[in-house]
């Protein structure tokens, strides 16, 4: 039995394993309908989220299995001061499988060390996000039809940007990657994730402050969101949320098959005039999410099809 | 100055000059009825100064703990007033209940029954990061 916390924890080869189960679902999507049936995934979500619980449940049902719904900490047993580990020892009496979201860091380690089914972690706080970052590399996959000799482009709040710093590990183990990292000087990756992920996998990285001029090499662009909810200030917030804008007027100077990314939800670091632009992937990346989970559960159930 | 040899116990050496109050504290060495040596500032050719504690009875120490706290300690076992055994520590790949996390978002701030738990990350620069938050622990 075995849980995902962080998405390093899945090998180079069990990667390949899930990007392969995922572009055989979306082959071959009745082969796997019933693959689940008979199997239940609860989603345990503490903090708000549509997209990926959304994702998580229909991942389940298109796999001919059930749900189980938690949507807020204020509708379970948490509000009445129930810890994360208790609460795994009850659920995974009703479930086979947990998809968990927690507002704290680690919760779903505790609940994936307490628990007898397997966990997923569906995003931890500022800490990770693996199946975002497995949506990340299908979208890369099947844009760029590889992960080696890729220029990947990191823009916005590459501090706060949980999804980057999974990406930048993940990416880091594949050949000829280099990154561009375009931030404002507030919001620059953290230093531990160049000394302890790019230096020693030797990955070529420049930081930067200009898009425009960064964006002639990139093949990956990887927008993120200036997150309001990771400021202890809004004065802070209000001051760089605007920083980094992506319009069609940006793009002209950028490849004709550069993949433009984002993990959503934005507000409007992309214009929605580039919506239309072919380059721009990340609703494909919504779609993708729903093929790597229902991969992952696959996996994750040891269920073969 | 002279300090006797001990006949059965232990001696600690090579502890970074001014760190012997701080194991003494941490293995809770005060808790014990024998005779216990802290020397500070000893002379060391390696060191430059160093310190060192003797212990008047062979203990069972957590050599976690003492690895991750100062990873040159040598630990010298005495018996019958002869060396019975030298360990050189390293520093452990997980510290458990030693070192709290101070991330106010990490998940063992409000649940207090978690053992604070943290993995050796780069150990050229002696870096431990908490388990579940990945928060680098403040020494």
């Amino acid at each position: 039995m075995r849980s995902i916390i962080d998405v390093m924890e899945l090998s180079v080869e069990e990667i390949e394993g899930l990007i392969s189960t995922a572009l055989d679902i979306i082959e071959n999507p009745a082969k796997y309908s019933e693959a689940c049936k008979g199997k239940k995934l609860a989603t345990l979500f503490f903090e708000p989220s549509t997209r990926t619980r959304l994702s998580f449940e229909a991942a389940m049902l298109e796999l001919g299995g059930s749900v189980l719904s938690v949507s807020s900490a204020a509708a379970s047993s948490a509000a009445k001061g129930e810890s994360v580990a208790d609460t795994a020892r009850v659920v995974e009496n009703y479930a086979d499988i947990i998809a968990m979201r927690h507002p704290k860091e680690g919760a779903p380690l505790v609940a994936a060390r307490c628990a007898h089914v397997p966990v997923i972690n569906a995003g931890d706080g500022g800490h990770c996000h693996p199946t975002q970052t497995l949506a990340d590399l299908l979208t890369i996959r099947r844009e760029k039809g590889s992960f080696e000799d890729l220029t990947i482009g990191l823009c916005g709040d590459l501090k706060f940007g949980r999804t980057v710093h999974s990406l930048l590990g993940a990416m880091s183990r594949y050949k000829g990657v280099r990154f561009v990292m375009i931030s404002p000087e507030e919001l620059e990756m953290p230093r531990y994730l160049i000394r302890e992920v790019l230096e020693p996998n030797g990955i070529p990285y420049e930081e930067v402050r200009d898009l425009e001029a960064a964006m002639p090499a990139l093949d990956i662009l990887y927008m993120t969101r200036v997150q309001r909810e990771r400021f202890f200030n809004e004065a802070d917030y209000i001051r760089l949320k605007d920083s980094y804008i992506l319009t069609p007027e940006k793009l002209k100077t950028a490849k004709p098959d550069l993949c433009v990314m984002h993990p959503l939800p934005r507000v409007n670091e992309i214009s929605v005039a580039v919506d239309d632009d072919p380059r721009a992937c990340y609703f494909k990346q919504v779609l993708n999410g729903k093929y790597m989970r229902m991969a992952l559960i696959l996996m994750l159930l040891e269920v073969t099809v | 100055m002279i300090i006797g040899q001990i006949r059965d116990g232990i001696v600690l050496d090579h502890i970074t000059a001014g760190r012997a109050m701080e194991i003494y504290n941490v293995l809770g060495l005060g808790e014990l009825d024998c005779t216990i040596a802290i020397i500070q500032n000893a002379d060391s050719v390696k060191m430059g100064k160093k310190d060192i504690i003797k212990v008047g009875q062979v203990i069972d120490l957590d050599f976690t703990v003492l690895g991750y706290l100062d990873p040159g300690i040598t630990v010298n076992v005495i018996r019958d007033g002869a060396l019975a055994k030298r360990e050189h520590l390293s520093l452990p790949e997980r510290v458990c209940g030693v070192i709290r996390c101070k991330n106010p978002r990490c998940i063992t701030s409000t649940e207090q029954e978690i053992v604070h738990e943290f993995r050796l990350t780069d150990p050229e620069h002696k870096i431990y990061r908490c388990v579940y938050c990945e928060s680098p622990a403040e020494r």
